[in-house]
């Protein structure tokens, strides 16, 4: 699923690593989400969403709207 | 390479313990049927003691993935032992006609468990090839 985490992470100069203990997860797991390798549960989304303050919506971008063209 | 999670350290542990036992049950039901030291009931029980230890280890392997707290590395795994499964299954079943037409020769069945382990190694690599992460 295409994301925003890449970005999200850049500005706030934050490695893979940092990114993955911040979430208590490991960094594969980071570059599988941040490459759209691998999508993550939703309890794991709603902790990327709370991180960084944001909604989920405003992270990943849903393949419905993707495909519709609607973002 | 994955990292290497306290669940995946666990595992280790215990299957480093079961290994042990296995060698230690193994061995002397090979010295006592060698030298045909065991017979009657006892014969059952001794034969099947070395097979408890591998079985323990397909349990800690299940309790490896439900205490697996990163759900990536957990996918990894489930992926692997699907592939191991599938085609551990696929071959046995080749194997088992090619026998019944007496093609092949019989083969003993716990080397099943080594054909299962030699799949997780497939599934690795096929984790490695679609996702860039092998697994455990």
């Amino acid at each position: 699923m295409e994301n925003r985490l890449k970005v999200l992470r850049a500005e706030r100069s934050w490695s893979q690593q940092d990114l993955a203990e911040k979430l208590e997860v490991s960094r594969q797991s980071v570059n599988a989400i941040e490459t759209g390798k691998y999508d993550p549960s939703l309890p794991l989304a709603f902790r990327i969403a709370e991180l960084f303050n944001l909604a989920i919506e405003e992270i990943f971008v849903s393949p419905a709207s993707r495909s519709s063209g609607a973002i | 390479m994955v990292a290497r999670t306290q669940a995946w350290k666990r595992y280790n542990i215990r299957a480093i313990w079961l290994s042990l036992a296995y060698a230690a049950f193994l061995l002397p039901a090979v010295y006592g049927f060698k030298h045909q030291l065991i017979g009657g009931p006892a014969a059952y029980l001794v034969a099947v003691l070395p097979a408890l230890p591998i079985i323990g280890i397909f349990a800690a392997i299940g309790r490896y993935l439900v205490e697996e707290q990163d759900e990536y590395v957990r996918m990894l795994m489930v992926r692997q032992t699907l592939w191991a499964s599938g085609f551990t299954l696929s071959l046995a079943t080749i194997w088992g006609f090619l026998d019944n037409f007496q093609l092949v020769g019989h083969i003993d069945g716990y080397w099943i468990v080594v054909v299962w382990y030699f799949g997780l190694g497939i599934g690795g690599l096929a984790n490695k090839l679609t996702l860039g992460a092998a697994g455990c």
